[in-house]
């Protein structure tokens, strides 16, 4: 399917005055996953916020085009943001009485590898496991849209190769529309379909990333989008 | 495929919990039976601080004759009914300014300048207000215990994470469920805070209260007692002071533990 599931056209994004987006456009097809890499600053997470609802742009739109795109679209953030004074059933169901809703919580949870930690706290988890944890909520209302800014970023080598595997795993068997928001560009090449390199305020490049992920194809787009948010020096180092 | 198993928690068992609950309890003893001792020995006379046992037989003749359940139920009134007063309208003003930046511009600054009023200081006016009578009591415990509820519930409520909020937002909970799922249990820890700070603002407000003037309570009674130079029950009126407010402390703390488990948890804990 090649619809434009998500538009972003002429966006722009003031704070003060700061510009945080200026110009982006990009179009993301249902299903597709995308990662945004660049350096701090670029813009990466503005974007991911916008199409999140959670901030408007100051010019230009982004469609989503499904009935409601609020609720279709969840967001994992870099910090767990779990509630601390709620097991990990009440995190995902917010305290919700509904014998369904505990259920499902339960049943994510199992998705997720922590259905034996269903009713523990999360200052019981290990950083890895929160994030988990975090991943099954933004699970719960079934969205279409997944959005992840920077979930793996503080998680040691090891649990991040695992987590990558448990959301590239879950999103392809959910058909989510996912954006990942990295500094990574090697996490990006292994996960997405397309990478595009914000830099300066603006989506300035895109890469397709092959259907074959080995290593050595992981490697040669990862070098070509490192040598386009770095520049010449990159190249100059590299192949000195 | 390999799965994360929870293991059950082990509670460490050492000879130190048991020495952690004895404790608190030696200095206090150590002070009873040096003072029994000295008393004994006549190195302190009745007259200046009678021995704990006088002072026991004292309470126990009081609590016989009835009038120590009754002055103590009445105490215990005053202080609780000022509490529920003071501390009901401080957690509602810390709500509204917490929750409500118009609130907050509008009340907070006069708020302030009023809390930096010694409650102690409106005794005067009080009593040309409102008498002498129950309800000036009940007013400075109000005062006195609104102010630390007040802060505390403010500060709490507004120094909440706002990423938990924006999460919250996100996941499209209401006001009424942001409020209750994320906003208060966010702010317990610091409102708890302001409660017990209170407790103790309380006692020693009624205190205070109860030695202007009145007919019946724990104050009266020292004060009765002072009159007729019968140091027994002046002492077993300090004493009662020191248990109800050490009483009221471990029953704020049973109630932080209860609401506040989650707390304690943690992986080096657990």
């Amino acid at each position: 399917m090649n619809d434009q599931f998500i538009s972003i056209k002429n966006v722009n994004k003031q704070y003060d005055k700061v510009t945080a987006l200026e110009n982006v456009n990009l179009s993301i097809n249902k299903g597709e996953f995308v990662a945004l890499v660049g350096m701090s600053g670029g813009g990466k997470s503005t974007l991911l916020r916008l199409i999140a609802n959670l901030e408007k742009p100051t010019r230009g739109s982004v469609t989503i085009n499904t009935n409601d795109p609020v609720s279709s679209t969840r967001v994992m953030f870099q910090e767990d943001r779990l509630l601390p004074w709620m097991n990990l059933v009440d995190n995902l169901s917010f305290g919700s009485k509904n014998k369904e809703d505990k259920r499902k919580a339960r049943r994510l949870l199992d998705l997720v590898e922590l259905g034996d930690f269903a009713d523990q706290y999360p200052t019981q988890l290990s950083g890895g496991q929160k994030q988990r944890v975090a991943l099954a909520r933004a699970l719960m209302t079934d969205p279409e849209i997944l959005l992840l800014d920077e979930p793996l970023g503080a998680l040691d080598a090891l649990t991040r190769r695992k987590m990558q595997d448990l959301i590239l795993n879950i999103c392809q068997k959910n058909q989510l529309t996912t954006i990942l928001v990295t500094h990574d560009v090697e996490e990006a090449a292994r996960m997405a379909d397309r990478i595009v390199v914000m830099k300066n305020a603006t989506n300035l490049y895109e890469e397709t990333c092959p259907s074959n992920k080995n290593a050595g194809q992981i490697g040669i787009v990862a070098d070509k989008v490192l040598a386009e948010i770095l520049g010449e020096s990159h190249r100059e180092v590299k192949y000195a | 495929m390999q799965r994360s198993i929870a293991l059950p928690i082990h509670k460490e068992r050492t000879l130190k919990l048991p020495l952690n609950k004895v404790l608190p309890f030696i200095v206090p003893i150590v002070v009873l039976i040096a003072w029994q001792v000295s008393s004994n020995l006549g190195w302190l006379p009745s007259t200046i601080l009678p021995s704990p046992i006088a002072v026991f037989q004292d309470g126990i003749s009081l609590t016989q004759s009835g009038e120590l359940p009754k002055n103590l139920s009445i105490s215990l009134y005053r202080a609780t009914l000022g509490l529920l007063i003071g501390g009901g309208i401080g957690f509602i003003l810390g709500f509204i300014n917490g929750m409500s930046k118009t609130c907050r511009l509008l009340f907070d600054s006069s708020i302030q300048m009023f809390r930096n009023i010694p409650h102690l200081a409106l005794i005067p006016l009080i009593i040309l207000w409102l008498g002498i009578n129950e309800s000036a009591k009940i007013s400075l415990v109000a005062i006195g215990t609104m102010f630390p509820v007040y802060i505390n519930t403010f500060h709490g409520i507004s120094s909440v994470d706002k990423d938990l909020i924006e999460m919250g937002k996100s996941y499209q909970l209401t006001k009424k469920q942001l409020f209750s799922k994320i906003i208060f249990p966010a702010a317990l820890p610091q409102i708890f805070v302001g409660i017990r700070y209170a407790l103790g603002v309380m006692w020693t407000t009624l205190i205070v209260a109860e030695t202007i003037s009145a007919s019946s309570e724990i104050g009266y009674m020292a004060n009765n007692a002072e009159d007729f130079m019968d140091m027994e029950t002046v002492i077993l009126c300090i004493v009662i002071y020191a248990i109800l407010g050490k009483v009221s402390d471990l029953i704020a703390k049973s109630f932080e533990s209860l609401f506040l488990e989650w707390k304690t948890l943690g992986r080096n804990n657990a």
